[in-house]
């Protein structure tokens, strides 16, 4: 989902950022349990990291605000299993699995794992060339969709500069939908903070967005 | 890591952790029994992002630029091909950028949207990195997250936000400290902190490390 609460940048209320010297990568061994299932259910290709994302945006703004990182992660992975009829509701409620599994394109397997551990390729090939080139003014666009998107809402309906052309990329707002990579140009477009907060903020201060094309007019 | 920290029985903690622990062991069950998903490949992820994958990976390359200034071109330009072919540094995937700090800019890396953080070279973000403060805020007040790490720079100093909407993934090349030159890679390596490849910090200074 586009403007749920997932979408922070720019809200207030939220406190100071509290660092925690030595922290451990898990604070409970489940967090690593729902780490390692989380991945081992992404490479099985039933569905894409923006699903993935979109499975964490979709949940009710409470629970996302009242859940720590993982208990996010593991209510989008049991929600999407649910959701897909991978698994049921009366095996999530016995704890056990009550009739065989669906088959799976794929599965992870421990010979596997060491590959999963390099981030995969996000570029995809194009014939289109890009409309912007770094120094264009752009605009972002004012879209507002009730599906998955990556244009932040604080940096909707504002003028910008492109910084660098990143390649054309998976597009997260079709992908997560399961309607295909349809690749984009991606773009950094930076802003002034006074572009972005008004007047009052750091002239000092910029911020920049990675942009696919689709967000994007000229300006 | 050992299983010390659940206590499903022990009012001392929350209900959340009992709850969950009991949760997430039921649903491994059923994925196990489904055939979708292998135990010992679970044994494995977790091993490697508790043992093997964390900030140590980018100190090297950090260090490297430190010291040799045709990588640093090179990282600057295209830090997933300098990674990968500088030889005694894992093996990154696409999309990796690199961003130099300097005495005029001072860059910080945030995802306000999730999560996006570059785990192959850092390991796996702290709960800060994804807490809600810590999204919310970087991109609208940089200087005020800063000071609740105990970082003021000058007012002059440009700050520049990343927000890390794609798959695009970034690490922040802090600026040499003072004191460091002519350091071997290793020592010079343990200078660099998780933070400072983050933007949230500084490199140590020579004198707040053991002398190697």
């Amino acid at each position: 989902m586009t403007n749920s609460i997932h979408d922070m940048g720019g809200m207030h209320g939220f406190g100071h950022v509290e660092p925690e010297p030595g922290e451990p990568p898990f604070h409970q061994r489940w967090e690593g349990r729902v780490l390692a299932m989380q991945r081992a259910m992404g490479f099985t290709r039933l569905w894409t990291i923006d699903a993935g994302r979109a499975a964490l945006e979709a949940l009710p703004p409470l629970d996302y605000l009242g859940s720590s990182y993982y208990r996010r992660w593991f209510l989008g992975l049991e929600n999407r299993l649910l959701q897909r009829g991978l698994v049921a509701a009366d095996e999530i409620a016995a704890g056990r699995s009550l009739r065989p599994g669906a088959a799976l394109p794929r599965t992870l397997s421990e010979a596997d794992v060491e590959k999963t551990l390099t981030r995969g390729d996000f570029a995809r090939p194009t014939n289109t060339p890009a409309c912007f080139e770094p120094g264009d003014r752009v605009r972002t666009r004012n879209l507002n969709p009730a599906t998955h998107t990556r244009l932040p809402r604080y940096a909707r309906g504002k003028t910008g500069t492109v910084e660098a052309v990143r390649g054309v990329h998976v597009f997260p707002d079709t992908a997560a939908l399961g309607a295909g990579d349809q690749p984009q140009w991606l773009y950094a477009v930076v802003f002034p903070a006074r572009e972005l907060w008004g007047e009052a903020a750091d002239p000092a201060i910029t911020i920049s967005i990675e942009a696919f094309e689709p967000y994007l007019d000229p300006a | 890591m050992p299983d010390d920290h659940a206590h499903p029985n022990d009012p001392m903690h929350g209900s959340e952790l009992s709850e969950m622990d009991i949760r997430v062991r039921a649903l491994e069950t059923i994925l196990v029994d489904k055939g979708y998903v292998d135990p010992a490949a679970l044994d494995r992820l977790v091993e490697a992002f508790e043992t093997r994958i964390g900030p140590h990976l980018g100190a090297r390359i950090v260090a490297r630029a430190w010291a040799d200034p045709e990588f640093k071109r090179r990282l600057l330009a295209d830090a997933t091909e300098a990674v990968n072919s500088a030889g005694h540094m894992s093996p990154v995937g696409s999309h990796l950028i690199a961003v130099e700090n300097t005495p005029a800019t001072h860059n910080l890396i945030v995802c306000t949207l999730c999560s996006c953080y570059p785990w192959e070279v850092l390991g796996l973000p702290p709960v800060w990195y994804k807490s809600a403060a810590y999204r919310s805020r970087a991109v609208i007040d940089p200087r005020g997250v800063l000071a609740d790490f105990g970082l003021t720079l000058p007012s002059e100093t440009q700050i520049r936000v990343w927000d890390s909407t794609a798959e695009t993934r970034f690490l922040v090349l802090p600026i040499c400290p003072a004191g460091a030159e002519g350091w071997s890679e290793e020592r010079l390596a343990a200078l660099v902190t998780r933070d400072s490849m983050i933007g949230t910090g500084l490199a140590d200074a020579p004198h707040e490390t053991v002398p190697a």
